[in-house]
């Protein structure tokens, strides 16, 4: 491979990843609070608000339905009026929130319902208030859960972002799509391939190792 | 009230007799979950009167379903009556608002069967949890959660994690956790229902030296009529959410008014039969050859030990063969039942319940056993037994 070639492989690989880090960022900083509260606030839970649960709930799976290549071109004027243009690597990132945050949510309210309704009766009976439950005993019970479901979005967005390559996105599905197919370069495609690949298990075993380490649940040796 | 009413105890408990005022009571309290989808509502508690005496233990026994957990979460406002009053110390429980509650709740502390301890936090950092949410100050928090652990013997794993401990060390972490606040009640949801019978024994001890020692006042729940034993001065008995019967623990469980406090004692203190006995013994049936009445004779307090088989055969002239039988204390008084067999004729039954009712023991017929093909094959013959006597 050249090293012309080699330069804009780089290049797109610095592309993916800004494309997913802000995606991801910002993301978890909606997602988070949004999943915690879509796992609390049902009739009769810590934060009862049935209605702007199922709002909410609704909005969601809106989102989390829609075919993500649909979504892009759908937010499109969204797009437009975030990043000023729905051409290039920070328009690609509008989108990729977008998406980015109900998965996660989802994610975190999984996460979250699974720590034992007894913890949540403990904190209540020595006087916690909602928020108090929230902070102290939800999500640092939920964490390691939370953290192998921010791993599966990270995982899940390096996919995403190479498909708003093919709208025109950059990044290393645009690289793909450009050299790879329609030049027909071979090489190019599986040097795209072989990077996608590494990046994944690379998110994927920093995760998962993480996770393990919050997991006090397990007993160390 | 439904639930009968008991006599005072005897002059040798003075101090299981100066009752103090009571520091929680359940006045005329129900309590029905409304009807959800695919449910119909379901009456948990009905017309409930209980009070703790300040200082005390009470045991609330019951079985599965009966209400115990509700009426339990009822006295720390986790649920609200659908009726009546549940008032702790000066404070209406059932009235307050959800931040009253809270404050409330912090002079309530609550232990639970499978210990609910936060699983992302040491033992240290579970017990200090009630004082941060209190606002205690960093400093006075270690002093406080240090002197916590001590109490209950766990200094040495303040550091673990609960999954590196034992479920026993699991417990005292919560009891440590539950009286952080320095409450004055201590609620217990079957706090030793998931331990095993050595573990229960030292977890139970450890709230009775919290009882004596701190004049924690406990209200404990449990399905173990030897949880009841070990610790409680009172107990209520509750089935299908109603008191069955309530009092000091030795009046009731040796003289159990209501058929569920039977069944429990029958469970818990030996007083069945052996099966193959029991599976011959008819009420009844008339008497004849090869048959005797049985006698369940229940000892209390200082008779417990007096030799009154031998009485009964010398100067009743009525030997009398030992079916079965137990001396056991409850409360830490001694209390004895025995089982025996005499002859079943009605005048010799008749005057050896009033020899041993003169002689202040509880005597109750069980009905006419048929020895019948049973004594030449399996155990001694109830009556080769009567030279014990
Ligand atoms: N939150 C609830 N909603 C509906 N029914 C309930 C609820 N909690 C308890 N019950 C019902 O109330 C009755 C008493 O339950 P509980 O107090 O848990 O009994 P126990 O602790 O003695 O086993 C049971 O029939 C139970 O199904
Ligand atoms: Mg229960």
């Amino acid at each position: 491979m050249s090293p012309e070639l080699l330069r804009l492989l780089v290049q797109a690989t610095l592309d993916t990843l800004r494309m997913v880090a802000v995606a991801a960022s910002l993301g978890t900083l909606i997602g988070l609070p949004l999943g915690v509260f879509l796992a609390t606030s049902g009739r009769g839970e810590l934060l009862a608000a049935p209605w702007l649960n199922r709002v909410l709930g609704l909005v969601v799976n809106a989102t989390r339905s829609t075919p993500f290549i649909i979504l892009v071109v759908a937010i499109i004027p969204f797009t437009r009026l975030i990043a000023g243009t729905s051409i290039g690597t920070s328009a690609a990132t509008v989108p990729l929130t977008v998406a980015a945050t109900p998965f996660i949510a989802r994610l975190v309210e999984g996460a979250v319902r699974e720590v034992d309704g007894g913890l949540v009766e403990a904190a209540r009976a020595f006087g916690a208030s909602p928020l108090q439950i929230v902070l102290k005993v939800l999500i640092p019970e939920a964490l390691p859960g939370i953290v192998l479901g921010l791993t599966l979005a990270v995982v899940s967005l390096i996919g995403f972002s190479a498909m708003v390559g093919a709208v025109g996105g950059g990044g290393l599905g645009d690289l793909g799509i450009r050299y790879g197919y329609q030049r027909f370069m071979p090489e190019m495609m599986l040097a795209v391939v072989v990077v996608l690949i590494v990046l994944v298990q690379l998110v994927q075993t920093l995760g998962d190792r993480l996770a393990r380490r919050m997991n006090k649940r397990l007993r160390h040796g | 009230m439904t639930a009968p009413v008991r006599v005072p105890v005897p002059a040798d408990l003075s101090d299981r007799l100066a009752i103090p005022e009571p520091l929680v009571r359940l006045e005329g309290v129900a309590k029905t979950y409304t009807a959800r989808r695919g449910a119909g509502a379901v009456t948990a508690l009905e017309d409930i009167n209980l009070a703790v005496p300040r200082g005390r233990v009470l045991g609330v026994i019951g079985r599965s379903g009966a209400g115990k957990s509700t009426l339990i979460r009822l006295v720390n406002g986790l649920e609200r009556p659908s009726r009546g009053r549940v008032i702790v110390g000066g404070a209406e429980i059932s009235a307050l608002s959800e931040p009253a509650l809270r404050q409330e709740r912090r002079g309530i502390g609550m232990i639970f069967q499978h210990f609910n301890l936060l699983s992302a936090r040491t033992a240290a950092g579970n017990v200090a949890l009630p004082l941060e949410v209190a606002g205690y100050e960093r400093s006075a928090i270690r002093a406080r959660v240090a002197e916590l652990l001590d109490l209950v013997g766990l200094t040495p794993q303040a550091d673990r994690y609960p999954a590196e401990l034992s479920g026993g060390q699991k417990q005292r972490v919560g009891i440590a956790r539950a009286l952080a606040t320095n409450p004055k009640v201590l609620l217990s949801d079957e706090a030793t229902s998931a331990l095993d019978p050595e573990t229960t024994r030292s977890i139970l001890d450890l709230l009775g030296r919290i009882n004596r020692e701190l004049g924690l006042t406990i209200l404990l729940i449990t399905h173990e009529m030897a949880v009841i034993r070990a610790i409680a001065h009172g107990v209520a008995v509750l089935d299908g959410g109603r008191i069955a019967e309530s009092g000091d623990v030795f009046e009731v469980f040796t003289r159990p008014q209501a058929a569920i406090t039977r069944t429990f004692l029958d469970e818990e203190t030996g007083r069945t039969l052996p099966p193959a006995l029991a599976a011959r013994l008819t009420p009844g049936l008339a008497p004849g050859e090869g048959r005797q009445a049985v006698l369940r004779i229940t000892f209390r307090g200082p008779h417990a030990t007096d030799p009154v088989l031998a009485q009964l055969a010398r100067d009743a002239g009525i030997p009398a063969g030992i079916l079965s039988g137990t001396v056991d204390e409850i409360a830490g008084r001694p209390f004895g039942t025995l089982v025996v067999g005499i002859a079943s004729d009605p005048g010799t039954v008749e005057r050896a319940k009033d020899f041993l009712a003169a002689r202040g023991l509880d005597v109750e017929v069980l009905g006419t056993l048929d020895l019948a093909g049973w004594q030449r094959t399996a155990a001694p013959r109830a009556t080769d037994l009567t030279h014990v006597a």
